[in-house]
Formats: C-alpha cells, structure tokens, sequence
C-alpha cells in the first residue's frame, strides 16, 4: 500500500477498521454453511425477507417526499426556530430507537393522542400492522437523507441556479432541473444511507409494530427470535442481511465518486 | 467481558463498611417484593447488609457461570436454576419458594370487554402473548393449549413488561401475564379457570462459593418463613 500519511495514522485507521471486521469474522465463523440453504428457505426468513424488502423501500420513498423539502427548507430559508427544528430533525439519530417506537406507540397507537382520532374517524389502526412498520421505519432514517442532502445544497455553487432562474425557470423547476442534479451524488448516497438504516431497525419497530411473522417481524426481528432459538438461524439470517447491505454500501459508492 | 464487569459492578456496590454484604441476585419479576424483603431482613438481622442484584433470571444465571461473587440466587425459571446446580454452584438443594400465575390483563375497563381465555381467538381483538420462548410465552401457551383455543396474537412480545406496556396503552385488548403483573401494572385482570391455569416456579439457593454462608441460609429461610411468605403474597405470589 503506497501511502503519503504517517504510519500512525495509518495504523490507528487499521485498528478502526479491524472493529467493523472483526464481528464480522465471528459471525462468518459460527455460520452453519452446511444448512445454510435450507434455513434460509425457511417460512421465517422468506416471510421477514419480504417484509424488510417492502417497508425499507417504503421508507424510502416516504423520506425522500418528505425529506428532500425538509433539507432544502433548512439550507436555504431563514426562519425564526430553525436551529429548533433541526434539532427535531435529528432527535431520532439520538434517542433510543425503543422509546422512539414507545413514543410512535402512545402518539399514533389506537388510543394515542393522534392515532385516537384517525381510528375513530377511519378505523385505521396503525401498531401491529406494517403501517406500523414503515412508519417506525421511516422515524428513524430520514434523518440520514435530510442531513445529507442538507449539506449538499449548502456546499453547491448557486451561480448557476442564479443563471437558470434568470433564464425564467421558476423556483420549482431550478430546483428539479439545476439543484437536484448537481446534489445527485449526495442525493444517491443519502438515499442508500436512509435505506440501510431502515433494514436494520429494530427497537422503533418491535416497540411500535410488534412482532408477529408475516405482518410486522422484519429481518432483524426474526434474528432477535431465533437467536433464543436457534443461533444457526440467527447466524445464517444475519449474515445475508450483513452480505446484501455490503454489496448494496459498496457498490453505490463506487458509483458516487464516479462523478 | 461480561462477567468482568459483572464482577467489578457487584464488587463496588458492596463496598461499604464492616458489615456482612449479602449478595442476593433476583429476577426483576421478583424486584418489589424483595426490595420489601431486604428491609425486612436486615432488621432482624441487623449485621447483614443485604444488596439485591436484580435482572432477567437468564442474565443472572451468566453472570454467575462467569464467576460473579453471589451469595444467593432467586430465579424465575426451574431451568435457570437447574443449570446453575448442575454446574456445581449450588449449595444444598434449592427450595422453590414462590409460585405465579399466568393470567389475563386488560387496560383499565376492559373496553373490548374480554371475559375469558377463548376471546384469545378472535380476530377482531388486539391480542398479545409474550414471544414463545420466554417463560410467560411458554405459559400461555401451554394454557392456550389447555383450553383448546386457537390463538389469533396481534404480536409476541420479547418480554412481559413490553406486553404490559402495551395492554396499559389501551393498544392491546388482552394480554396474558403473571399474575404479579397485573397487580404491578395499570390494568385489569382476568383469572384462568384453575383447569387452565399454569404457573411459573420460582426456585432459590445459597451458592457455594458464598462468602457468608450462614448468612445466605438465613435469608433463604427468611424468604420461605411466614414473614417472607406474606410479603410474596402480598406482591401476587403463591405460596408453593
């Protein structure tokens, strides 16, 4: 390896790096390959698999409607209480994903404070049902798409929203035609950032959605399951979960620095 | 790793001065009662200081593999202990010394207006039961079993007090609980009919290894004599 850094940094990077691979040496160590196929075939897995696949999309799609007009709001409008509300914003990056789900719970729950109402108008209940899931899914990953793409609009060069805007373009169409294009790689990475984080959840989700298989137990609550039942499971589960997030992290960054 | 920690946390909490430090690890089911039982204890035994290490009986059973200095186990589970005898820990035989009860928790009313174990198989309720690898998951279903019912769970919660917390939101319209729960809890409770009904043992034992061996005896008897036998009680235990 041809470096211009001095060796500490070097080393002390290595050592970094060696407690992200480590964890994962254990789990490639205990995993079961002879039954590897048959547990995944499993109804357990299938059924989470494509849970996760369908509330992480979700989640997605919901933060980056939400989300994108969010980011654009705090890096370029001036607002009384905006440190305020980038402070909200981020609340779920700190708080505990399980007292977040608890809050979700007593917030938009069938006799919460929100949730109360919307049931007694529509009879929709949102706990227990994969509403639940996307919702307690989404709580905790748009705050990955806001900030990155929030950092992004303040570092681009808006000459050229200013040449664009003076052509006649109204506000919308620069943002859609000029800004949103020159953030694409941020744009792309907060994406997957929000995406990742969302396959992972765990504790908004058990503590809002419950856990019941094939309505709200996703990838990482089937691991919670079987790891009080069967370690393999849990191994072999976790470990496509590991592998699909890596081949997913490491081929979109290749893309984003493409530029 | 674990058991370091464990050791360095028991180890500080007892430093305090020249009496006997009792170290009596107990299922957080257990928290209440015994907390009442310490004071109880100590002042009959005023020389003993009594510190309650309390949490999940399957974490407590780790940290004493591990080599956690621990002068008396109470646990929630016949196996936890079981395993803990196995290894050679124990000292004596251990005494089952409180019973508790599966039961059916509803918010405060009753707004589903649940009445009994085979409401556990409608669809139009919001019903949980705790995760069937927990000891009160086990329990309800055994239960549920029992009775014949076909449970429709809206969820199968990691452990009784999430269950709880979501019948006490009004979430959930049933639940089913320890008995000790329901009376911990806001939330209204169902009896089983005894022909249901299944139980949770509760078995306790001085260790081996103990630093004051005369002294975890004494508090094992304590637990099992009518005084201690009335604070349990006075909790939602059973007498065994």
């Amino acid at each position: 390896m041809r470096s211009s850094l001095p060796r500490w940094a070097v080393a002390i990077a290595i050592v970094a790096v060696a407690l992200f691979v480590i964890p994962l040496v254990g789990l490639i160590a205990t995993t079961p390959w002879a039954e590897f196929g048959s547990m995944l075939a499993s109804d357990l897995v299938l059924d989470a698999l494509a849970l996760s696949a369908v509330a992480s999309v979700s989640a997605v799609l919901i933060s980056a409607v939400l989300g994108i007009p969010l980011a654009w709001l705090l890096a370029r409008a001036e607002f009384r209480g905006k440190a305020l509300v980038r402070g909200l914003v981020l609340l779920p990056l700190v708080v505990p994903p399980i007292v977040g789900g608890a809050a979700l719970l007593f917030a938009l729950g069938r006799a919460g404070i929100i949730g109360g109402p919307l049931y007694e108008a529509t009879g929709i209940v949102l706990p227990f049902s994969i509403w639940g899931v996307i919702i307690a899914a989404t709580f905790v990953s748009m705050p990955f798409l806001v900030i990155t793409v929030e950092a992004a609009l303040r570092n681009i060069d808006r000459r050229y929203e200013g040449a664009a805007a003076s052509l006649g373009a109204t506000k919308s169409e620069v943002f859609r035609r000029v800004t949103l294009p020159m953030i694409r790689p941020s744009l792309v990475a907060g994406l997957v950032l929000t995406w990742a984080r969302a396959v992972g959840e765990f504790g908004a989700t058990i503590a809002f959605a419950g856990n019941l298989q094939g309505e709200t137990q996703t990838l990482p609550l089937a691991v919670f399951v079987a790891l009080e039942t069967d370690r393999d499971a849990a191994v072999a589960i976790s470990l496509v979960m590991v592998g699909l997030a890596l081949a997913v992290l490491v081929g979109l960054r290749d893309r984003w620095l493409a530029r | 790793m674990l058991g370091l920690i464990t050791v360095l946390a028991v180890a500080s909490a007892c430093d305090n001065g020249s009496d006997q430090a009792l170290r009596v690890s107990a299922a957080s089911s257990l928290s209440e009662a015994f907390g009442e039982i310490e004071s109880a204890f100590e002042r009959e035994n005023p020389d003993v200081d009594v510190v309650l290490n309390l949490a999940g009986s399957s974490l407590l059973r780790e940290q004493i593999l591990s080599g956690a200095p621990v002068d008396v186990f109470a646990s929630a589970s016949r196996e936890i202990m079981e395993q803990i005898s196995d290894a050679g820990l124990v000292s004596g035989r251990p005494s089952v010394f409180a019973l508790n009860q599966i039961e059916i928790a509803v918010p405060p009313g009753n707004p589903a207006n649940v009445t009994g174990i085979s409401d556990f198989a409608r669809d139009d309720l919001f019903l949980g039961l705790c995760e069937a690898q927990v000891p009160c998951g086990i329990l309800a279903r055994a239960a549920l079993d029992a009775s014949g019912v076909v449970a429709a769970p809206d969820t199968n919660e990691p452990n009784v007090r999430s269950l709880l917390t979501k019948i006490e939101a009004g979430e959930l319209d049933a639940g089913m609980v320890y008995a000790t729960d329901v009376l911990a809890g806001e939330v209204e409770g169902i009896q089983l009919p005894t022909q249901y009904s299944t139980v949770a043992e509760y078995p306790m034992a001085a260790l081996a290894d103990s630093a004051h061996p005369a002294a975890a005896t004494a508090f094992v008897d304590f637990v099992l004599s009518s005084a201690g036998q009335a604070i349990l009680a006075r909790y939602g235990f059973i007498s065994p």
